[in-house]
């Protein structure tokens, strides 16, 4: 389960974009008619790319009445699950992944270049005013940890100087490109064994 | 050794890293879409009992047969239709399996996923992918795009006379929605919190219809063995254990990757021969998780001869899970280590069961203390049985697979955690303690 904080100031109205309405016609066609509330989900991530990247309430208001359904349970579900942001991030959102595989390969020293980069506390806007930074679970790229997530973008196989990079890369508005930081093709194992006791020479 | 390697022609995903390209052009230079028709043509008490003789196990974490699973489906369509879904809603620590094929072989998936909705009398199929794998699922969008284009999907897909239409749904960040029934209710448009069982999805699933739900790569397996037959996917691997998987090798290896390789390898060879060894040497190891962050962890010793498979690992009180592979050397810190995974599991827990959502957080603050050299021996022995209050009396799988990882830690560290435990507690607390989990430990002082 996870806490939000639902922001202080909010809009006093939301209505989907003319491309949004049509993109919203689309995904209603995915599920049977009767059950529409299975937009839900998707209606809440179009609010919030619509939103700069948070979902204000009256959206949740404006998507439970295209829905026709409760506007709590359009809350409920909007509260359930982390990736809706109830309250304003950075323009380049930046989710560090520090569960075990990740932290055993040194995630936290990335957590440490957030804090003195961006701010000293999670979801915290920087100075410069187009950044935040936060904490996540395991984003599932973890024979590329270190990694963390950038917006849509993954940055994988980091050490503490190519973070200190990206992240000076975003504060300066010039993100730098996603991919390995150790240039290795995706997934595949590096070419460089060098195996220690093992039994392949 | 080399012998036990896997042979190249038997590789399922040849373009798990991308060399060959993810194309449908590319895909069909590698068979994929060889026949379909014709496999389709053969029935689906056909396609059914080849899988059935290919043995294939499930890859997404409980190893149950595919087969026969699908064979749970009702035989004719009633007044409900049926669906199919596919859980990529791939979040066990330690396992990034998933991801390569929705970027890189997504056109296996995706004439998998039309003969199993076939076999399983679904018109519809829906992908349920992690949000945060946006780009995967854009993708994995293109490609499906690129197989209508083909009239590979859509009305009489692939000129089968099946209509089969694919649709993606995206998760939003909840480690819950892998459960197959929380992945249900979300798509639903509900909270993801998993149902009762029975009834099992297979009679009563998404929107009350029969359902079968599976794992990206069991659905990405299937074209190939019913191209090559169940029984050159059964002679891989061992009885029971039959097939190629792919194994994520992550943690302190020196070149950690995803790798296809034969069910039943031993782990210690995996590890050297396609993970570059341990960080420090094969002598500097600790301990090694082996099926994602909730399967128990394996000591050193038994690493030394462990075979990857199913059963083997059952019978080492752990199990395979989604073969996310995460190594452990003596440079870590392994109580911190299962603190961190306690930690993921008390954010993860979506709070319906008492005993995971108040366990889970109260095994995290014990493993806290233990970390921090806080703890007391009745301690050990009240984490202990948090775990067996946890273990069984929750709705999903959840609850063990928040317990079973630190029932491994006291299993095979226990040494390490009563060498920083201490007699006193810092605070004493009142003995009469009013908990209900605490009773019978009320004869220990200070419980």
């Amino acid at each position: 389960m996870s806490l939000k904080k639902v922001h202080d100031v909010q809009p006093k109205e939301f209505k989907f974009s003319k491309e949004n309405l049509k993109r919203a016609d689309d995904i209603l066609k995915r599920y049977p008619e009767k059950n529409k509330k299975s937009a839900v989900m998707p209606f809440l991530y179009l609010a919030q790319r619509q939103n700069d990247n948070w979902i204000p309430l009256a959206a949740m208001k404006y998507i439970a009445n295209k829905l026709s359904m409760p506007y709590i349970s359009v809350y409920e579900v909007a509260t359930f699950y982390t990736m809706y942001n109830l309250a304003p991030v950075g323009k380049h959102f930046v989710q560090v992944c520090t569960t075990t595989p990740c932290l055993i390969r040194g995630a936290d020293k990335i957590v440490k270049i957030c804090k003195e980069k961006i701010s000293p506390n999670e979801n915290e806007v920087s100075k410069s005013g187009n950044c935040s930074w936060m904490e996540v679970e395991c984003l599932g790229a973890c024979v590329s940890a270190p990694m963390m997530q950038i917006n849509d973008d993954y940055y994988e196989d980091l050490d503490e100087t190519n973070t200190r990079e990206i992240l000076d890369s975003l504060l300066n508005d010039k993100p730098l490109n996603p991919g390995s930081y150790r240039g290795r093709k995706n997934t595949s194992p590096e070419k460089k064994q060098t195996v220690n006791g093992g039994d392949l020479a | 050794m080399e012998a036990t390697l896997l042979k190249k022609e038997n590789k399922i995903f040849q373009n798990l890293y991308n060399e060959l390209g993810w194309e449908i052009d590319n895909a069909i230079k590698r068979d994929d879409w060889k026949d379909t028709k014709k496999l389709i043509s053969k029935g689906r008490d056909w396609i059914i009992n080849e899988v059935k003789t290919s043995e294939l196990r499930g890859r997404g974490g409980a190893g149950f047969s595919t087969g026969l699973k699908w064979s749970f489906a009702p035989k004719e369509v009633g007044s409900r239709p049926h669906y199919l879904v596919v859980n990529a809603d791939e979040s066990e620590p330690g396992t990034c399996k998933d991801r390569d094929i929705l970027r890189f072989e997504p056109q296996k998936l995706i004439e998998g996923c039309l003969l199993a909705g076939f076999a399983v009398n679904a018109h519809v199929c829906y992908i349920y992918i992690r949000g945060e794998y946006f780009n995967e699922g854009k993708r994995l969008q293109k490609a499906i795009d690129q197989a209508y284009d083909k009239n590979y999907l859509g009305k009489n897909a692939c000129g089968s006379g099946w209509d089969f239409d694919i649709h993606i749904h995206y998760g939003a960040g909840a480690y819950i929605c892998g459960e197959e029934t929380a992945l249900l209710e979300s798509i639903e448009g509900n909270k993801g919190q998993p149902r009762l069982k029975p009834p099992f999805p297979a009679l009563v699933g998404l929107y009350g219809c029969p359902t079968i739900v599976n794992n990206v790569e069991t659905i990405a397996v299937v074209p190939t063995i019913l191209r090559r037959g169940g029984k050159w996917f059964a002679s891989i691997g061992k009885p029971k254990n039959t097939g190629t998987k792919i194994f994520c090798i992550s943690g302190n290896v020196n070149s950690p990757c995803n790798v296809e390789e034969e069910m039943g390898i031993p782990l210690k060879e995996l590890i050297e021969k396609h993970a570059g060894g341990v960080i420090g040497g094969w002598d500097n190891l600790q301990a090694v998780i082996p099926g994602g962050s909730s399967m128990p962890l394996l000591s050193k010793n038994i690493c030394d001869t462990i075979t990857m498979d199913f059963d083997s690992l059952i019978e080492n009180k752990s199990g395979l899970g989604t073969a996310g592979i995460v190594v452990i050397n003596k440079d870590q810190d392994i109580v911190s280590c299962m603190a961190r995974i306690a930690r993921f599991y008390k954010h993860e827990s979506c709070g319906q069961c008492t005993p995971c959502r108040e366990g889970a957080g109260w095994m995290w603050r014990i493993l806290d203390r233990v970390e921090k050299r806080k703890a007391t021996f009745s301690d050990i022995e009240l984490l202990s049985d948090v775990t067996k209050q946890i273990e069984g009396h929750t709705i999903c799988a959840f609850g063990e697979g928040s317990a079973w990882p630190v029932q491994g830690l006291l299993r095979h560290f226990r040494k390490e955690i009563e060498s920083r435990c201490r007699e006193e507690p810092l605070i004493k607390k009142k003995t009469n303690n009013p908990y209900l989990v605490d009773q019978h430990l009320l004869e220990n002082k200070n419980a």
